[in-house]
């Protein structure tokens, strides 16, 4: 797939004519999703009509946006006014949002063409796209294999050549850990860097919309246009973007570059140790400076992370209720008629998940679960606020394992929470997170290395994760 | 065995902000059920809260007024609970870091000063409203969510309270309070300010707390303290015949001034109360607080007494004038156009309170203005008219607009001071009553007010009262 700037270039061009373009693009869309179920919607209407205004800007010589007719696929819990936002539960399957997301709004005054919505784990609940109330999604590169989640769907368009960028949301490793195991680059922004505005939340203190995209270039370009100050959004924060072309340019000649010796332990794949190292190798070549790390709360990263995210996430939900929207099941009263739409509308992970956190949050338990959890969070925070004195960027794997079987784990939540054993730590640190690929295993799959800076710092992400795409050629 | 009981109130006041606490919705919405709605309030998926500064400045007033101390790091939380009219499944209120701490509200029981404590003040959202059908067998309960997030501040005390008439006291003084703030409307049975009251009894001399009862559905000061009475009766009575009081939430009912329990399934709630990740802690500066600070109105006690120092009436009757805001504002504009706070403070107190008491009305639907009101003082004050024919005059000036100069001449109500008339007058009175002349002459004196009244009926009131005092003596000493 060509870079997002290339394609811009020759679209805006004329090089490419918009129309046969998007014919062909969205029939091969048709195709994808009857391939890997990738897509839970193809949205053709404001695609065309999209396409429509852009040739009306062209042929006036408007000026055209940064994403002038680059074609996008939006993760399906980001609310697209008058689409079908399904968060891939079947309790959510008739909802359609009278508004967009500020994201959505930012893509569209740039002038990208939504192309369609991206097959998900239901309300971003999982790391393998099994959890999906429209059927699992397959990696493109083994379709036996899980795309990982739970931004399996984006993932999977850009991997497949639909588009070079898709927006995921990313929790615990949903964005990083299925561009991992599809062979693509995943930002995790900051916390507060993109507006959460028409997000569906599933934990809110964690949540991150970030790009998927075929290379960082791409990845950056399409961060730098969602990025930014929301007021609708209370925990969205002021930053400036800097200039990513130019940081891209330079090299890690200098770079003090952090290895945290607790994600190089038992567990990690023999095959991803060895191209890491290989990756380390030609980076000190470079002139980049190794510095081993700890960051010693790592153990209780997974703990924590599922006892805050699902405790928020039990309060997130109780508003599908069948009151106001969605589903409502059959009923003979007030009690049945919550129990049966919740029972019928939400699939297994996301009760169990409800459950566990409704549990965490009772009365007598808060502070054995939650309020600890709370405690160590902080304590990791300030443990990559200190490792950040020393480095300026953390370098470790982003998944244990390449992707695994379709079925492998899903009778083992607790097997399945440990992929995200890399993953997490960002999300519950606030702190921004790339992963890019770096090779490919004995099975010829994708292998992700991931790149961790401190708060805001997305810049020293796009400059090393530049080099790595260039060296892992 | 004597008894005491153990109150505390627990009050939410609608604030008066124009937009809700978490949107831009308009608060103040019309009666179209669910039009004044937006993806926030609505709950949808994906909308996000924001704070409505106005609705912090608004409690920060009350925080202040009250001699509370402002939290400068509050944090909202989540209160979890399912149910029709709370779209988002949880109420975003305060917990363990409210907006305001302490503080107390004063007031005077029977001539001595009295002060209940307060724990806190702390911010939260409305809920929408359930309209269940009269008949539970038909029809649905619909919900109007238009109240959702309207501003709310709740107002706890601590147990201090100790008698009913405690309660009303306190809540009149906490209603007059947030009126001349200009924060919330006080008005009780239309649920903006709304009161639950936990109520339970010891042993006279004990100092460990009975078992407490919450009561619910207590729309009108007057209902609270009902409703308070009759609960301390029935634990009393209850205690007494050697039962155990039970801790439950009791609903009142205003038609038969009982209590009677809900049901038990409806207040067995876990809150889960936990920090709401969608909001920002809050941070109050000293700056924000000296600006509300500056901008706050004269509260009920401080314009007491500046009316008793400045006019010079009575603390009884400045009490009385400042019991809502529009009436002391009413007394200072009467003051104001007719320079004689007595008077004016005479007239208020009996012939307008009167009036409004009749009519059921409040101060600003009277139909007499302060200015036309100040003006009738003035006249008197000017010898214009009399005090007598003034009242009937007030009487005209409920119905009748127009000037009051047109109403005097068009009626006759003009005086009569012109001394050849009154003489006139005098000396047929002295003739028609020669007995009661003769009685006067032989030292009767108190029969002066015998011809002063004979003088009045003559001009009907109309006889200018020091003129006619004058002559009438002058020509029954002759
Ligand atoms: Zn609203």
């Amino acid at each position: 797939m060509e870079s997002a700037l290339e394609l811009r270039r020759r679209i805006a061009a004329g090089e490419i004519s918009l129309d046969s373009y998007y014919e062909a693009l969205l029939s091969e869309c048709e195709s994808a999703k009857a391939r890997f179920n990738c897509l839970t919607a193809i949205t053709n209407q404001l695609a065309m009509a999209t396409v429509e205004r852009l040739k009306t800007n062209m042929k006036n010589d408007r000026p055209k946006g940064r994403l002038f007719g680059l074609p996008v696929v939006v993760k399906d819990n980001i609310c697209l006014r008058d689409y079908p936002t399904t968060c891939a539960s079947k309790i959510l399957e008739n909802f359609v949002p009278p508004y967009d997301a500020t994201v959505i709004g930012r893509l569209i005054a740039e002038d990208a063409v939504i192309i369609a919505k991206a097959n998900m784990d239901e309300f971003a609940m999982g790391s393998s796209n099994e959890n999906s109330a429209f059927g699992p999604v397959l990696n493109p590169h083994d379709i036996t294999r899980i795309p990982g989640g739970s931004s399996g769907g984006s993932a999977v368009a850009v991997a497949a050549g639909l588009t070079p960028m898709a927006l995921g949301s990313d929790t615990g490793g949903s964005v990083r850990q299925p561009a991992a195991h599809c062979g693509v680059v995943g930002l995790k922004p900051t916390y507060g860097a993109v507006s959460r505005y028409g997000l569906v939340a599933y934990a809110s203190s964690l949540d991150q919309i970030g790009p998927l995209a075929c290379d960082v270039e791409s990845a950056a370009l399409l961060y730098s246009v969602i990025a930014g100050h929301d007021e609708r959004d209370s925990t969205s924060a002021e930053i400036s973007i800097c200039d990513y072309p130019a940081e891209m340019q330079k090299s890690v000649k200098g770079l003090r570059i952090g290895l945290p010796r607790e994600y190089f332990g038992d567990g990690l794949d023999g095959e991803i140790r060895t191209s890491i190292e290989a990756m380390i190798a030609q980076m000190k070549f470079e002139g980049a400076e190794f510095v081993d790390v700890s960051l010693p709360h790592t153990e209780y990263a997974i703990a924590t992370y599922y006892i805050i995210a699902d405790a928020e996430a039990s309060s997130n939900l109780a508003r599908y209720d069948g009151v106001k929207y969605g589903l409502r099941a059959k009923n003979d009263d007030l009690l049945s008629m919550y129990t049966n739409t919740r029972h019928e509308g939400f699939g297994a992970e996301v009760k169990r998940r409800i459950m566990l956190g409704t549990y965490v949050l009772s009365a007598g338990y808060y502070d054995a679960y939650y309020q600890k959890a709370m405690n160590v969070r902080s304590i990791l925070k300030r443990e990559f606020a200190d490792v950040y004195k020393v480095v300026d960027v953390l370098l470790t794997p982003t998944t244990p394992t390449t992707a695994f079987k379709i079925g492998e784990k899903s009778n083992d939540p607790l097997e399945m929470y440990l992929s995200d054993i890399y993953t997490v730590s960002a999300n519950l640190a606030g702190v921004p997170a790339m992963s890019v690929p770096i090779g490919r295993d004995g099975k010829n799959l994708p292998i992700g290395l991931q790149l961790t800076a401190k708060h805001f710092d997305e810049a020293v992400l796009f400059r090393v994760g530049k080099a790595v795409e260039r060296l892992a050629k | 065995m004597n008894y005491e009981a153990v109150i505390g109130l627990e009050v939410h006041a609608q604030l008066l902000t124009k937009s809700k606490i978490f949107c831009g919705c308009s608060a103040h919405f019309g009666q179209q059920p669910n039009s004044a709605t937006c993806p926030v309030c609505l709950g949808l998926p994906g909308a996000l809260p924001v704070l409505n500064k106005r609705a912090v400045d608004f409690a920060l007033k009350m925080i202040l007024a009250v001699g509370g101390r402002v939290g400068k790091q509050s944090v909202f939380a989540r209160k979890n609970y399912f149910y029709p009219d709370l779209p988002k499944g949880y109420q975003i209120s305060q917990y363990d870091k409210p907006i305001g701490v302490g503080g107390a509200i004063s007031f005077i029981d029977g001539g001595i000063a009295k002060s209940i404590n307060l724990t806190r003040i702390h911010l939260e959202e409305d809920a929408g409203k359930s309209l269940h059908p009269e008949n539970a067998s038909q029809g649905y309960t619909r919900v109007d969510v238009n109240r959702c997030g309207t501003p709310l501040i709740e107002i706890v005390s601590e147990p201090d309270i100790r008698t009913p008439h405690e309660a009303f006291l306190y809540l009149h003084a906490l209603k007059q309070i947030v009126e001349y703030l200009g924060i919330c409307d006080g008005n009780m049975e239309e649920g903006s300010l709304r009161c639950d009251a936990n109520v339970s009894i010891r042993p006279i001399g004990e100092t460990t707390l009975g078992t407490k009862t919450e009561v619910k559905n207590l729309n009108s000061i007057r209902g609270v303290e009902r409703a308070i009475t009759y609960e301390i009766g029935r634990q009393i009575a209850v205690v007494s015949s050697g039962g155990k009081v039970v801790q439950q939430t009791l609903l009142y009912n205003d038609a038969d001034g009982k209590c009677y329990p809900m049901r038990s399934k409806e207040e067995s709630h876990d809150y889960r109360y936990f920090p709401d990740p969608d909001l920002v802690t809050l941070c109050i500066d000293d700056f924000w607080i000296a600006e509300v600070a500056a901008s706050q109105p004269e509260l009920p006690i401080a314009r007491r007494e500046r009316f008793v120092s400045n006019y010079g009436i009575p603390a009884y009757d400045a009490e009385v004038l400042t019991t809502t805001l529009q009436l002391a504002d009413y007394f200072e504009a009467v003051v104001e156009h007719c320079g004689d706070a007595k008077l004016a403070s005479n007239w208020i107190m009996t012939e307008v309170l009167a009036r409004l008491k009749d009519q059921q009305i409040d101060i600003s639907e009277f139909a007499i203005t302060p200015t036309r009101l100040g003006e009738l003082i003035g006249k008197i004050k000017a010898k214009a008219i009399t005090g007598k024919i003034a009242k009937d005059l007030f009487e005209l000036m409920l119905s009748d607009s127009r000037d009051l100069d047109v109403i005097i001449s068009e009626k006759g109500l003009a005086p009569v001071t012109d001394s050849g008339d009154l003489k006139k007058l005098i000396d047929k009175i002295i003739a028609d009553h020669p007995d009661e002349v003769a009685r006067y002459r032989e030292g009767k004196t108190k029969l002066f007010a015998f011809f002063v009244g004979q003088l009045m009926k003559a001009t009907q009131g109309k006889a200018d009262p020091e003129t006619a005092g004058a002559l009438l003596k002058a020509r029954l000493d002759e």
